[in-house]
């Protein structure tokens, strides 16, 4: 593994041969937004919050997947990115219900905590107010559609660290939604081991575990590093 | 039962002593659009005909694939004179048959020279639709079909294959543009062992039937071009991924799979050479976004049909993470006549950087619609005015769209643009896959763009945000301009969503749905301007 030397924002970094560029941004104290991103699990570059501009590229890259090379220079806080996050924000708060005031995740929610990040004080896109089932049937977790956005970290997890993969996402567009198994009730799914790993990296209250009340829903999310490490090392202890 | 590329031109010989036999040969075509006006009826009647004035070893009658004229059809073209009849109805058969005078059918005759949808035109591609019958590979072979596949499999080496191809500066027809030679390149010189050839015929734009065309009329040109490629990059297996609409497509594609199996032409050793290929057909489910080629991957994987980010690109890690080379059906199609013929050929027509010849399916208030080949370079204004024949009626063009989604409209005063990849994009437009939709002065632009957007707001896949929200608002938006309520802000607005999704979304439908409300905008500001809401001034307060 060769190691490669980038610059983010000014400053020089170094990362190994296959890191992505949010990767070393992260370990450098360099904060990317980012709603899909989740380390431990496969990337998908879906949420268009991460994205940054790579000296050389037409384009604007998905630092999430942007694999690092030598002499990279990388700028992740721009005006113009500050502008597109922004947008992008609002079209996210405006295409489901986030209602904070009512939702069991309300200060501790990745979503909320993300659009003050970014300054997001109105919407400038009309609220879409969609209609959307709340799925209560399994037993010890709910999910509310309302507050999905399909950032699909749960079906991740599901799939590869769980390897339930009870999780999928059915329809496409402003229909899209996630579905259990075959789009049965949660409670019905025959592959849900109720092990809630999915719960817990849903950044948004869209998963959470039965009877909490408004704010209550914490997010533990210290079991990935545990299982990442776990499988690298081959060392099984609780706190790496 | 391999057959060895010497048998290939035996065959060949034998399928022409067997069509010189005939007095008469007559073409119809059975392409979808003049089956789906009675040609099959037509047909029918024909051959009932030959049968009951006994002249079955005199007279043949040979289904084909499009001629082009399909607004004229079902059409029926007689061989010995080249003489092209439109509109022919079951009751000419006699007529046609014996080629006895009848006034009715005379008036309906054209010379396919002379006429104006057929002057100026260049054939290459479809150079056997409308000759070959696509359901019988003698007729193919008897064309000097795969007779580029056996040259190239024992007179080239890969490279030299690839190197021809550069050369003749063939340009990817699926739109973007990219040049064949240099994608062909990437992916031969990848090491991995498994390698892919994918022809991407999901033909999804709104108005554009080139490629469908192009598989019904002449399968095995296809096929021959994807053995081609197999060849020349290194890869044994080859996908076609057709979308589902494409019923009569899709089995004439299955057919012409199988015989090129029998023949020993697709398979363990084609042409009796140690050269192995295999195609298979994969059947789209009706998602505009499996055209787009990462997510066209994704599909044949038996994944949800989503794009990934690129890079890593196809000719790295493609198809199951190997390298896998995809074109567009018209870039396959034009392989065979580049080796057959030579790169120096084919790069003597066109312009200077697009060689060669373009499809469109022209469509929309014309006098002709149908499917038109031309040189590169033409410009728009003589395939508008002089082979469609201007608009139905005499009224006057408002402006073109090309590209479908993805593209823009081009107006009356900038038609004169020559057909090119780079001029098409000068203007806001794109060369696209081919559609060529023509307005008329009664269409409204802001109902176009509407339009457009409500398109690509249905077709998202709906994995990134930008696409997946920001089409439904800036349709919610372009809907506020066709019910004359919109204000100041929604303009800003709806400019701020088109550079949103230009530059954040993740594949090309997002990237490009904004050009048809951009190009709209630039070229009619005053349609949108009307459907404001005239703004209270001093009212308030």
């Amino acid at each position: 593994m060769s190691v490669k030397t980038l610059t983010i924002d000014g400053k020089m970094m170094t990362g190994v041969e296959g890191d992505t560029v949010f990767t070393v941004a992260f370990h450098n104290q360099v904060q990317i937004p980012r709603l899909c991103h989740l380390g431990g699990i496969p990337d998908v570059g879906a949420c268009r919050m991460c994205l940054v501009e790579v000296e050389g590229r037409s384009k604007l890259s998905a630092s999430c997947m942007t694999t690092i090379e030598e002499g990279m220079v990388v700028r992740t806080d721009t005006e113009t990115l500050r502008e597109y996050r922004k947008l992008l924000m609002e079209l996210l708060l405006a295409e489901g219900n986030h209602v904070c005031s009512v939702c069991v995740s309300n200060g501790n929610c990745e979503l909320q905590a993300l659009a003050a990040y970014l300054g997001v004080d109105h919407v400038r896109v009309p609220y879409r107010h969609p209609r959307r089932e709340v799925d209560l049937s399994h037993e010890r977790f709910g999910l509310d559609h309302n507050r999905c956005i399909a950032c699909t970290r749960c079906v991740r997890t599901c799939d590869e660290v769980e390897g339930a993969h009870v999780w999928d996402m059915a329809g496409r567009g402003e229909k899209l939604h996630l579905v259990a198994d075959l789009g049965e009730p949660w409670g019905d799914s025959e592959n849900c081991t109720k092990c809630g790993k999915c719960v817990q990296v849903c950044p948004t209250g869209a998963l959470f575990t039965k009877g909490s009340a408004v704010g209550e829903m914490e997010k533990d999310r210290s079991f990935l590093k545990y299982i990442v490490y776990g499988r690298e090392r081959h060392q099984w202890v609780k706190k790496p | 039962m391999t057959m060895t590329s010497d048998e290939l031109g035996e065959r060949a010989e034998h399928e022409l002593e067997r069509q010189k036999t005939f007095r008469e040969r007559l073409h119809c075509c059975t392409a979808a659009g003049c089956q789906s006006c009675g040609g099959d009826a037509v047909r029918a009647s024909l051959k009932q005909q030959v049968k009951a004035s006994g002249v079955e070893a005199q007279v043949e009658i040979v289904g084909t694939g499009c001629m082009g004229l399909c607004s004229k059809g079902p059409l029926v073209k007689r061989e010995s004179d080249e003489a092209l009849f439109l509109e022919v109805k079951p009751d000419d058969a006699q007529a046609l048959i014996e080629a006895s005078a009848s006034p009715s059918l005379e008036a309906r005759r054209v010379d396919p020279k002379t006429h104006p949808f057929f002057a100026g035109q260049l054939r290459i591609v479809l150079a056997n639709a409308g000759t070959v019958d696509p359901e019988r590979v003698e007729s193919y072979l008897a064309a000097g079909g795969y007779s580029a596949l056996a040259h190239a499999l024992t007179t080239m080496k890969p490279g030299e294959v690839v190197a021809e191809v550069t050369k003749a500066g063939l340009r990817g027809r699926g739109g973007a543009g990219y040049p064949t030679g240099v994608k062909w390149q990437l992916v031969a010189k990848q090491l991995n062992e498994t390698k892919y050839v994918v022809c991407n015929a999901d033909e999804g734009d709104p108005g554009a039937f080139m490629d469908r065309s192009v598989l019904e009329g002449d399968p095995h040109r296809v096929l021959e071009g994807m053995a081609i490629a197999g060849y020349a990059v290194g890869a044994n297996h080859g996908y076609i991924y057709v979308r589902g609409e494409y019923a009569l497509a899709i089995s004439r594609l299955q057919l012409a799979i199988k015989q090129a199996e029998k023949e020993g032409i697709l398979g363990a050793r084609v042409l009796d050479t140690s050269f192995r290929f295999q195609v298979e057909l994969r059947i789209g489910a009706g998602a505009f976004v499996c055209g787009e080629e990462t997510a066209l991957l994704n599909s044949i994987e038996g994944k949800r049909g989503e794009p990934r980010p690129r890079p890593p690109y196809p000719p790295e890690k493609g198809l199951w993470e190997k390298p896998t080379l995809i074109n567009n059906v018209e870039t396959f199609a034009n392989i065979a006549p580049i080796i057959t013929r030579g790169s120096e050929w084919f790069s003597n027509i066109g312009t200077e950087k697009s060689k060669g010849t373009k499809v469109f399916a022209v469509a929309g208030k014309t006098m002709h619609s149908g499917l038109v080949e031309v040189p590169m370079g033409t410009p728009v204004r003589q395939i508008v005015t002089q082979m469609a024949g201007g608009i139905a009626g005499g009224g006057k063009v408002k402006a073109i769209q090309t590209g479908g989604p993805s593209g823009g409209c081009v107006p009356e005063h900038l038609l004169d643009v020559p057909v090119d990849y780079e001029s098409l994009v000068a203007v806001g437009s794109m060369m696209g896959s081919g559609g060529l939709i023509v307005m008329d002065e009664t269409t409204s632009m802001v109902e176009i763009a509407r339009y457009f957007m409500e398109f690509c707001m249905d077709e998202s896949c709906g994995k990134c945000v930008p696409c997946r929200a920001g089409t439904v608002q800036m349709h919610t938006l372009l809907q506020k301009f066709c019910d004359a309520e919109a204000t100041e802000a929604d303009l800003d607005l709806l400019k701020k969503l088109a550079d949103l999704l230009r530059a954040t979304s993740l594949c090309g439908l997002g990237q490009s749905a904004p050009n048809p409300v951009m190009t709209a905008l630039r070229y009619f500001p005053h349609e949108f301007a009307a459907c404001m809401k005239p703004t209270a001034k001093g009212a308030s307060s």
